[in-house]
């Protein structure tokens, strides 16, 4: 089973092919911001290096956010086409599970940390089991204070990773004691190889089932409503 | 990889995708004019609370409904999808987070089915859509684009060959029609409120001011849209269908006036009219009045083809492709792109 994997939710732009026995091809982008220009040209790389045509791939992966809203969409967009064009598949992952698989720790809590803009964060919690990544604590939205307040709660040894955790590291660390992993950004290798694993588990889904993750309601709608309690 | 070479002609098959602004929208079309399907997905309703286009709002919306109408296009047609020849999908102008969706699926459609990719401009597809009527239309034309974003005249020379001659230089006349239509709480859009509430009132009954009238090819519409506030709050006995009625009349009558002194200046076979104001029923039957007079075609696209649809995206792409050949795959959207440089830039 060959998976593409597709990654656009945060800064930078991935695009890797894995199968049973590691990663077959991966490019990254991490500069520049032009994720609807770079996907399809680093999928037409990643299959002109790995030597083999996309109708070979069984399935595509996709980062379904938290993250940048229009990066996402467009990581997305592409993926359920492709998906629907080939008639393939699908294995969607948040970008805090993608986070959380590159993380090698069997011992802390696993912490993935998105930027979210506008002062706030996307984070959730898993710990590493036998069985793969255990989610402890749902993808959520709010401020550093309140990821520091749910990692005091919890109270446990904890390592936060992600772009999120990098910015506000100081915040973070200065309310909890915890440590900052190296992982910055999703990456797409992590992203396919993680999803040849359910691939081969069955874990997969049609392209219609996969949605995005946003986690915040559009600028506009958040207003309206407001005004709507107000009256 | 790179993506094979197409002989366009008239049995070449193009899927037209459009998502730059509130239509989600697929159509497969032959040679250019020949509509073998065609799919909007309206989100007038997700944004009628907000009385306007939400962006982000928009943008998930379009994400949601991009693959069902490609779908439905398909299915309608009745073809095998291995029989389309190419994907031609809006790049500009329009919104950029809306215009990404569409642009992200048609490549990768295209990356998939091994077929070129075409971009298009959203303001030419508009125009092409009289050709779906009539594809023996003659040149020069001249072309007035009229919807939310735009109002212009233009030349039009030959397939992609284009000259601005004048545009709005404040609000466009679609602008001016949605925000009428919201002070007299007719309701969202509201080209199509203002139509409704004319046909009981009128267009004689208040003299609203025709801007620029004899002042070049230049439109304003900032002023006409006070003017009625202003009337509005001294005569508010007046009732709103006259007040549409005449505030539409005085719109169709500078659109139509300096249409035909274009047409005049260039010495066009006719007027061709595109853009979401095209479907207005006034300025249709004004404009069809007064090229008879002067004896010159005018062309109006069916109205369903006024409002943004992916036919004249297929359409235009069709006439894109067999000029200029494919668009490259790394082009993303051009939210401000002109029309004028249309035919000449790459996307």
């Amino acid at each position: 089973m060959i998976v593409l994997g597709i990654e656009s939710a945060t800064e930078s732009v991935g695009v890797a092919l894995a199968a049973s026995d590691g990663v077959l091809a991966n490019v990254e982008v991490a500069r520049g911001r032009r994720h609807a220009e770079s996907i399809v040209p680093c999928v037409q790389f990643v299959c002109e290096r790995a030597d083999l045509e996309l109708s070979e791939v069984g399935a595509i992966a996709v980062d379904v956010g938290p993250g940048l809203f229009t990066g996402m969409r467009v990581g997305i967009a592409t993926a359920k086409s492709l998906a629907m064009a080939l008639n393939i598949p699908m294995v969607p992952m948040t970008s805090l599970e993608v986070l959380a698989a590159a993380e090698a720790t069997t011992d802390d809590i696993i912490v993935p940390v998105v930027d979210a803009r506008k002062s706030e964060v996307f984070w959730a919690m898993y710990r590493r089991t036998r069985q793969g990544l255990e989610l402890l604590h749902q993808p959520t939205v709010g401020s550093v204070d309140d990821l520091v307040s749910d990692l005091m709660a919890r109270d446990q040894s904890s390592v936060c990773v992600g772009d999120g955790a990098h910015r506000y590291g100081d915040d973070i660390t200065a309310g909890f004691s915890c440590s900052i992993g190296a992982a910055v950004h999703p990456s797409a290798s992590v992203l396919a190889s993680e999803a040849v694993l359910r691939a081969i588990r069955d874990e997969t889904v049609v392209e219609q089932m996969v949605e995005p993750v946003y986690l915040r309601q559009p600028d506009a709608q958040i207003n309206w409503s407001t005004r709507e309690v107000r009256s | 990889m790179s993506l094979p070479e197409v002989v366009v002609g008239p049995d070449t098959v193009i899927l037209g995708i459009e998502t730059s602004c509130d239509e989600t929208a697929a159509a497969v079309v032959m040679g250019g004019d020949d509509v073998v399907s065609s799919v909007v997905s309206s989100q007038i309703d997700v944004h009628a609370e907000f009385g306007g286009v939400v962006p982000e709002v928009a943008s998930r919306a379009h994400l949601e409904s991009i693959n069902p109408v490609v779908r439905r296009a398909i299915d309608d047609a009745g073809i095998d999808e291995h029989r389309i020849d190419a994907i031609a999908c809006t790049v500009g102008p329009g919104l950029i987070g809306a215009l990404l969706v569409g642009v992200s699926s048609a490549k990768a459609l295209a990356l998939a089915w091994n077929t070129p990719f075409v971009g298009v401009n959203h303001l030419e597809a508009h125009l092409y859509a009289s050709f779906l009527e009539d594809p023996t239309l003659e040149f020069p034309l001249v072309v007035l684009l009229v919807s939310g974003g735009h109002t212009m005249l233009v030349e039009m020379k030959g397939h992609g060959d284009y000259r601005l001659l004048g545009r709005t230089i404040d609000d466009a006349a679609g602008e001016a029609f949605d925000k009428v239509a919201r002070y007299l709480d007719l309701g969202y859009p509201g080209g199509p409120a203002i139509d409704r509430a004319a046909t009981e009132g009128d267009p004689g009954a208040v003299n609203f001011p025709r801007a620029m009238m004899d002042d070049g090819l230049n439109f304003s519409f900032s002023g006409l849209k006070t003017s009625v506030v202003n009337f509005v709050r001294k005569h508010p006995e007046v009732s709103s269908v006259d007040i549409a009625a005449s505030f539409q009349q005085a719109v169709s009558d500078v659109l139509v006036h300096k249409a035909m002194k274009a047409a005049r200046n260039v010495g066009a076979t006719g007027v061709v009219l595109g853009g979401g104001v095209a479907a207005n029923t006034q300025l249709r039957s004004d404009l069809q009045a007064a090229c008879a007079d002067d004896g010159i075609g005018a062309f109006l696209p069916g109205r369903e083809m006024c409002t943004d649809n992916a036919a004249m995206i297929a359409a235009a792409g069709w006439h894109r492709l067999r000029a200029l050949g494919p668009s490259r795959l790394d082009i993303g959207a051009f939210p401000s792109m002109p029309l004028v440089e249309a035919g000449i830039a790459d996307g």
